[in-house]
């Protein structure tokens, strides 16, 4: 049997949190339910395990609706998303809308409204389990493609995947031209296929678009069939962004499991990003990482100490552990409460998995 | 006569781990310390100047910090941030 969805709420007012728990809770398909009442805790929530649904409220303080949507578009594409609001403003909703929220709804104010919320909610849950295009199911975008061009129709297919947009030209059935993310053509267009799933809109034909694509239809369908092919039988079938996933998942349960807060690793490699879960800091985090690795060097040589192992520090409102290892050095966060000779083993027991 | 004076040059010293404790202000400058005399003060001023850049970019990078500890593999550097200054303490895993 399949594990039931899992819902996360995110209201600053504990009450409405409370109530709409309960509501939830009474959903036929018994969903998971969890609560935050501030967007950090939210996204790290979200970072912690898969969620199928995130219902938000608009105004909150720090951190508001529009910028945790923001977040959550790039992050978590294949999130649901609902705004929940008492904010009866069609800005704000244009707004939301645009940030790819699957709903926008005013806090129920009858019992009749709140039955309809429910169901639009059951509703989101249960579909496009699979891979598919929101409004077609089960069907790739190669299936409607191919639909497109047999019927010589003529349009312009925007596809739009989280953050990611793209477009497809198709003129009297023959794809012309394709474009997302700075590329064109036959690049941009296997890209797009590479999405397994995503919305798109049929936008009207825009017959002088310059032709980059001469290819026809199904050679270059049979090309990204074979590439998709390979991919799959060369490993597992997850794609790079799957794995990344998977590994960011299993990172931060891993975190979570031990108590700590957020980790940020930062490469030898000064051409090397820092990385973080659990923090939306880490680049600010990496600076200190990198000069303090830069002062304890200079230190170490200067006192003719030896290497370092790590450096332990604290402040009011968390403890730090940072360590080197092969190629990057690792600041790990625990709770002030923790205990400072035990952290040190965890980190390392961290480290060395990550690291891995 | 000769070889004998090849023997007796001068061998570079061996230098000691600084044991002890020591205030610095916020400027760097070694207020106090019970850190032996012989040792280099100009070192004492360098382990002085690198641990307060170490909490003046703590706090650039919104990371403030009351205290820290290196552990290197002969040494342990532990310093207390004191408005602006520190309370570094130094402590040899293995004293010579």
């Amino acid at each position: 049997m399949d594990a039931p969805h899992k819902i996360l709420i995110l209201d600053d007012d504990p009450a409405i949190l409370d109530l709409y728990k309960e509501w939830l809770s009474q959903l036929p398909s018994k969903p998971d339910i969890e609560i935050s009442n501030n967007g950090a805790r939210a996204m790290a929530l979200l970072e912690a395990e898969p969620y199928r649904l995130l219902i938000c409220d608009l105004k909150m303080p720090k951190m508001d609706g529009l910028q945790v949507l923001s977040i959550v578009r790039r992050r978590f594409p294949e999130l649901r998303t609902v705004v929940m609001t008492g904010v009866e403003d069609e800005e704000f909703r244009s707004r939301a809308y645009a940030l790819g929220v699957d709903l926008f709804w005013l806090k129920p104010d009858t019992h009749q409204n709140m039955q309809m919320f429910l169901e639009c909610i059951e509703s989101l849950l249960g579909r496009d389990a699979q891979s598919g295009f929101r409004g077609i199911q089960n069907k790739s975008l190669m299936d409607i493609l191919q639909m497109e061009c047999l019927s010589q129709s003529s349009t312009v297919f925007r596809i739009t995947r989280g953050s990611l947009v793209g477009k497809i030209w198709i003129l009297n059935g023959d794809l012309i031209d394709a474009e997302t993310e700075g590329a064109r053509g036959e690049v941009a267009f296997r890209r797009i296929l590479e999405w397994k799933s995503g919305t798109f809109e049929t936008l009207p034909a825009e017959a002088d678009r310059e032709r980059t694509i001469f290819k026809s239809i199904n050679a270059l369908l049979l090309e990204a069939a074979q590439a998709i092919d390979e991919t799959g039988g060369s490993g597992t079938g997850e794609s790079n962004e799957e794995v990344d996933h998977r590994k960011t998942v299993w990172r931060l349960a891993t975190l979570t499991r031990e108590g700590g807060e957020w980790v940020v690793s930062l490469p030898h490699d000064v051409a090397g990003a820092a990385e973080g879960w659990g923090t939306h800091s880490a680049n600010e985090f990496s600076n200190w990482m990198r000069s303090a690795t830069e002062s304890i060097k200079r230190l170490g040589e200067q006192i003719e100490a030896g290497p370092w192992s790590h450096i332990q520090a604290q402040n009011f409102e968390r403890k730090l552990i940072m360590m080197p290892s092969k190629n990057k050095n690792f600041l790990v966060a625990w709770p002030p409460a923790a205990d400072s000779s035990g952290i040190f083993e965890k980190s390392k027991k961290l480290v060395s998995s990550w690291d891995s | 006569m000769g070889l004998l004076s090849l023997f007796a040059k001068a061998r570079p010293a061996l230098q000691r781990l600084p044991a002890g404790s020591m205030t610095v202000d916020r400027d760097g400058q070694i207020v106090t310390s019970t850190v032996s005399s012989t040792y280099p003060v100009d070192v004492l001023e360098k382990i002085a100047g690198e641990v307060l850049r170490l909490f003046q970019e703590a706090r650039q990078a919104h990371l403030p910090l009351t205290e820290f500890r290196i552990h290197f593999a002969s040494l342990q550097i532990t310093a207390r941030e004191a408005r602006g200054g520190a309370i570094i303490f130094l402590t040899p895993s293995a004293p010579l």
